[in-house]
């Protein structure tokens, strides 16, 4: 029980519905060099993992998958670290049960 | 701008805002209600677990029409490590009665039932429409909303913030602040599908009956946390969730946590051989009293997760936002039938009103709790559970050891672990916080 479960969050939100609105992400990261501390915990606790490391060791995010709970506006956006809105009316995820 | 004007404007169309619309609609005002999902549910998340009476203050045939899941017979409460649980179970067969008290709901139906009740009553009802903004006066007073719609500002007397947890046009309108991430959890959950019969026969359930399991223990890796197992007619709900700040802390996954309760040898044959349909995660406000934002002002008022009215300890949500989402709406009224302005103080009465109801009663009652539950976590979560395991494992093995030296050595492993100030110490806080 105390080792490391493999998940693929990408096959969990394949269950899901969404209707994603192209061109128009509903969150932005502040452009960085170096991530703040805040920023670096979204890589883990973000519940679709949108958050991701590039390759010059900025945190990125595609905001595809999300599921619009806001852990990361309340983790980010009081540092000025990430600026967050709800997608536009329709869209986003459809939950069938939620 | 749209030219009509209304007496209320709600934002939001969950347990609250439905609440809130449906009884000024009845009393013959002029509702307009906004919502961004495709339907009203669409973009929530609960358990989930009615309480029948709140409804039925609000809708009393409900029994007859709304998507009901299953009406339940039984609780049972789980302290897990990582291998055993240890259960207090609560069943009666007093809960087959002719109007039960709990009922296992799925949200996404059941909120769009409740919609259709709110606009029958003669609200208008707009959905997969965003509220970006409040609009303001010069003096700050609340005079309606900006939409994402094209010519999207609407005026009103008075808009009622339903908006959820986030509460995110009340920051953005400077009237509250930002959720902290220590008073809100997050929680994440799976749907899994099984043929009714498995269902109520793992469960030990006929006909509608169903039962719940809420889950504390190891599985939030001493993190302040609840897992729940919830049987609905056709699918497990199954959920996991632990305060942000503590997620933030550990650098613990939502998933791996969700994948660890799943694979608990307690959990794994209660689903297995289910399919999975949606992943969700949502969160919850948890920060009890202390973390009540103001809940009124110049044109506006805020009910529900939004006004983080929220019993984390009895796991109760909906209830508080359709109380306090019908209450706000009698206030209003009042206020309307005296043909008062929407002012800060005249609406106060929806605060005072709030106030001598059950919400702000219990949530003051437990205001302590969340703060303990927190600093103490890892004891809580962590420390005891595994005592407790192992005192109910040396309590039941028959092994030849006498039964003092068992019992002395339980004894031993407790104040080891928490030393007697400690336990005491623990032992007090808890009361002192559950008075
Ligand atoms: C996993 C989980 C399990 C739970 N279990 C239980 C349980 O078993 N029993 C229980 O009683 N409670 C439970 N709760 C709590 C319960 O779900 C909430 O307390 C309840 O849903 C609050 O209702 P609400 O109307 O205030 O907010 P919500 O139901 O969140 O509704 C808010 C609505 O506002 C809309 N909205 C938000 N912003 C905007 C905007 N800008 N423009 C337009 N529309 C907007 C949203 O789309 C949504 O429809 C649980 C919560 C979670 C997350
Ligand atoms: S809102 Fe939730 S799901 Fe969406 S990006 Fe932020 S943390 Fe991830």
């Amino acid at each position: 029980m105390t080792t490391e479960v493999a998940v693929r969050v990408e096959d969990k939100l394949f269950y899901n519905r969404y209707l994603v609105d192209a061109g128009r992400a509903h969150i932005k990261v502040r452009p960085h060099t170096t991530p703040t501390p805040q920023l670096l915990s979204l890589l883990k606790a973000c519940p679709a993992r949108c958050y991701e490391l590039n390759d010059k060791g900025q945190v990125e995010i595609t905001a595809d998958g999300c599921v619009e709970c806001g852990t990361c506006r309340v983790i980010g956006e009081a540092s000025g670290d990430i600026e967050w809105s709800y997608p536009r009316g329709g869209y986003g995820v459809l939950f069938k049960f939620g | 701008m749209i030219e009509e004007r209304f007496d209320a404007i709600v934002v939001g169309a969950g347990m609250a805002g439905n609440a809130a619309a449906l009884t000024m609609a009845k009393r013959g005002m002029k509702v307009l209600q906004l919502e961004r999902g495709e339907y009203s549910g669409s973009k929530n998340v609960q358990g989930a677990i009615l309480y029948a009476d709140m409804l039925e203050k609000l809708i009393p045939d409900f029994r007859e029409e709304a998507p009901l899941e299953r009406h339940l017979v039984e609780q049972r409460f789980w302290m897990l490590d990582d291998k055993s649980h240890v259960g207090l179970h609560y069943r009666s067969d007093d809960f087959n009665e002719e109007k039960p008290n709990r009922y296992t709901i799925i949200r996404a139906q059941f909120d769009k039932w409740f919609s259709s009740k709110v606009k029958e009553a003669g609200a208008t009802v707009l959905c997969e429409t965003t509220v970006t903004e409040l609009a303001q006066d010069a003096y700050g007073k609340v005079i309606g909303v900006k939409t994402d719609r094209r010519d999207g500002e609407i005026h009103a007397d008075v808009v009622v913030l339903a908006e959820g947890v986030n509460g995110l046009l009340g920051t953005r309108a400077g009237l509250r602040e930002r959720p902290k991430p220590e008073n809100v959890a997050l929680a994440v959950k799976e749907m899994h599908f099984l043929p009714r019969e498995t269902i109520e026969a793992r469960f030990n359930l006929k006909g509608d009956e169903g039962a719940v399991i809420e889950a504390v223990g190891t599985i939030s890796r001493g993190m302040t946390g609840m897992g729940f197992i919830y049987s609905n007619k056709e699918c497990i709900s199954l959920g996991i969730g632990c305060l942000v700040a503590d997620f933030q802390k550990t650098g613990e996954t939502p998933y791996g946590l969700l994948e660890r309760f799943k694979q608990h040898p307690s959990v794994a044959p209660l689903i297995e051989g289910s399919e999975v349909k949606e992943y969700a995660a949502h969160l919850i406000p948890e920060g009890g009293y202390n973390a009540i934002p103001q809940l009124c002002g110049d044109g506006w008022v805020v009910v529900g997760d939004a006004a983080q009215l929220n019993n984390a300890v009895h796991r109760e949500g909906s209830n508080l936002a359709m109380t306090s989402g019908r209450i706000a709406a009698e206030a209003i009224f009042q206020v309307k039938s005296r043909r008062d302005p929407m002012t800060k103080e005249n609406l106060a009465l929806y605060k005072k009103m709030l106030e001598d109801s059950f919400v702000i009663k219990d949530l003051k009652k437990y205001k302590d709790m969340p703060a303990l539950l927190h600093n103490q976590s890892q004891n809580f979560f962590l420390t005891y559970p595994q005592l407790v395991s192992k005192a109910m494992q040396n309590f039941v093995r028959v092994d030849g050891t006498p039964k003092k030296e068992k019992e002395s050595s339980t004894l031993r492993s407790f104040v080891n672990a928490r030393s007697w100030t400690g336990l005491f110490g623990d032992a007090f806080r808890f009361a002192r916080a559950w008075r």
